[in-house]
């Protein structure tokens, strides 16, 4: 297990390394570099100049990522051209809350999907069946952000449950961990109302295959009691196919969590990376990019280590 | 001896080309003829929408501000007094218009891609699918937000974006089907009449792949539509005043606290009568060519 671990993070070492010159290449063959923005309304050539000096951008390309990827190693990534803060600073401050939103809505929609997709999956071809699936098809259609919209619409402006943006209180002083769940349940409920559906599909198709395999008939030929067949023996089988997919899901989760943060002005990783890239600010842009690029390599590995705890027939060495 | 259910149901699909048969198949799915239906009804609306009901839609009237709607106005009017029915029909033209033509750029690049990678195999395959899951662990939404940063995109642009963030699934899809599909006897026979690699992959593997092709491309035009009203939700899409769903939800969000349902809906139920058309024929398709993705 652990030599696993080690070779499959050493396979991860030419990815990393490829999402690093891919992005910084994306941002720098660009023509209307930063400097124009660094600079801002009194713009004028021998001042572009200037600035590119200070930041170093009148270098070979070669040269500049050698020094942004050296700095990326000791945990540098440069400092933010718009609000002049340390880029792994603000990045430390939003990603807690994205992480929040996105681990939220992978646990929630994986239980959902797994209870309701058996069950679906169990009653194939029944009204039951037929019901759900017109569900999950009106949700899985439905656009985010308007889905975002209307959560807001509904729970917030109508009914006025919860709050419709931001994470604190503004008027409390101390607003505590209470307010805090408050103004996190609209996103991480939206985002999990998205993801559900999908997955929830993907678990049903996945049961009926798994009810009709020699393994479930043998389980029931022992006289074993169909909520053990279903649970334990299909189940366990059924569950790798969304393994798969939550490993491959994970870039659009933090796409759908970008989309969420804007609406509920949710200061995570997706509204600073919205507001960079309005502001043009490079460093921040570059840094999320490849911190969203680590997590989901990490994410993938944890995928397949879920993925031998899950099936009994994969073995590590 | 292997009971592998799939792959023998495709064995049967590759050797009997039947594509009446799918048709077929395909209109007795219940969603088949409703979502081809929801599109027609969609394109109707957004094409012909306009031209019957001959209003302006960047008119702005400032007497007319706000209103709910009425018989005059039968979807109200927005916060400049513009007819809003005729702004959510000409929203739908740009939206469709770029969504089908970054969809097939998806698939052209995509196809491409895979069949070259799965046909030639060995190192080539291994290092054209590293750079593909290489690209696929940066969110493409992120992607997008940059390179809509850095250009200021057109519908031209728009379009060339998209098919630049979109292409890696169809790729790896095309070249796992091609991996299997060139064991096939009929390849063997191809390059033992001496057929060119070039005859191979688009006269014997191309036509093989047809339907996986075909099912994963409207997948991909429902994908390019709400990238599209996402990134115009976002601020980042087409430029003004040409209304799009996505710019006139987005617009429309300021207004929620008055009250305003009337500019809340109908973008949304249209982007989502869209989706639903193309989900509702992914579906069928699906059944009817008989390819899981």
């Amino acid at each position: 297990m652990v030599r696993f671990i080690i070779r499959r993070l050493l396979e991860a070492i030419p990815s990393f390394l490829g999402i690093c010159i891919f992005t910084f290449l994306l941002l720098h063959l660009v023509p209307g570099g930063p400097a124009e923005v660094a600079i801002g309304p009194h713009y004028s050539p021998a001042r572009v100049a200037a600035v590119n000096r200070a930041l170093g951008l009148n270098k070979p390309l070669d040269v500049q990522f050698g020094i942004w990827f050296w700095s990326l190693l000791h945990g540098n990534l440069g400092t933010s051209y718009s609000s002049n803060q340390p880029v792994l600073k603000m990045i430390g401050q939003a990603l807690p809350h994205t992480l929040e939103l996105v681990v939220v809505a992978i646990v929630v929609s994986h239980l959902l999907a797994i209870v309701i997709g058996t069950v679906q999956g169990y009653y194939a071809n029944t009204w039951f069946d037929h019901a759900v699936t017109a569900v999950s098809f009106f949700f899985w259609s439905m656009p985010l952000f308007w889905l975002a919209i209307l959560v807001v619409l509904i729970f917030s402006i109508d009914l006025g449950w919860f709050p419709s943006g931001g994470i604190t209180n503004v008027t409390a002083i101390h607003s505590g961990f209470g307010s805090y769940v408050a103004h996190t349940v609209l996103p991480a409920g939206t985002l999990v109302l998205a993801t559900v559906a999908g997955w929830m599909r993907y678990m049903r198709s996945s049961m009926v295959d798994a009810l009709v395999q020699d393994y479930v008939r043998t389980a029931r030929s022992k006289g074993l009691s169909e909520l053990r067949v279903v649970f334990k023996h299909a189940l366990r089988n059924s569950l790798l196919p969304l393994i798969t997919l939550l490993g491959l899901s994970i870039p659009s989760l933090f796409g759908g969590a970008l989309v969420i943060e804007e609406i509920f002005n949710y200061p995570g990783m997706g509204l600073l990376f919205w507001t960079s890239a309005f502001n043009r600010d490079y460093p921040v842009l570059l840094g999320i990019t490849v911190i969203v690029g680590v997590l989901t390599i990490v994410g993938n590995l944890l995928a397949d280590i879920l993925y031998g705890l899950v099936d009994p027939r994969i073995q590590y060495r | 001896m292997i009971a592998n259910p799939i792959a023998e149901t495709k064995i049967e699909a590759a050797e009997l080309p039947q594509p009446s048969r799918a048709w077929r198949r395909f209109w007795r799915h219940p969603m088949g003829g409703i979502g081809v239906a929801g599109l027609i009804f969609v394109i109707l609306f957004s094409f012909l929408g306009p031209i019957i009901y001959h209003v302006s839609p960047d008119a702005t009237n400032l007497l007319e501000l706000m209103h709910a709607p009425s018989l005059a106005f039968p979807l109200g009017t927005d916060q400049l007094g513009r007819n809003y029915l005729a702004r959510v029909m000409v929203g739908g033209q740009l939206s469709l218009i770029v969504g089908f033509a970054s969809a097939f750029g998806t698939m052209i690049i995509g196809v491409a891609y895979g069949l070259i990678s799965g046909y030639l195999g060995g190192m080539v395959d291994a290092v054209m699918m590293r750079i593909v899951d290489i690209l696929l662990t940066i969110p493409s939404l992120f992607l997008l937000l940059l390179l809509d940063a850095m250009f200021q995109p057109s519908a031209l642009v728009l379009t060339l974006i998209i098919v630049f963030t979109s292409w890696f699934p169809a790729s790896r899809l095309v070249r796992s089907e091609v991996l299997s599909l060139k064991q096939r006897d009929y390849v063997e026979a191809a390059r033992a009449f001496g057929a060119s690699g070039w005859h191979i992959m688009v006269r014997e593997l191309l036509p093989n792949v047809m339907g996986t092709v075909m099912v994963a491309t409207t997948f991909q035009v429902a994908a390019s539509i709400i990238t599209i009203a996402t990134l115009s939700f976002l601020g980042l899409g087409l430029p003004p005043p040409t209304p799009n769903w996505g710019a006139l939800l987005s617009s429309s969000m300021s207004y929620m606290y008055q009250g305003a349902w009337w500019l809340i809906y109908p973008p949304g139920i249209a982007l989502l009568v869209t989706m639903l058309s193309f989900n509702f024929i992914s579906e069928a398709m699906k059944s009817a060519v008989d390819v899981r993705l």
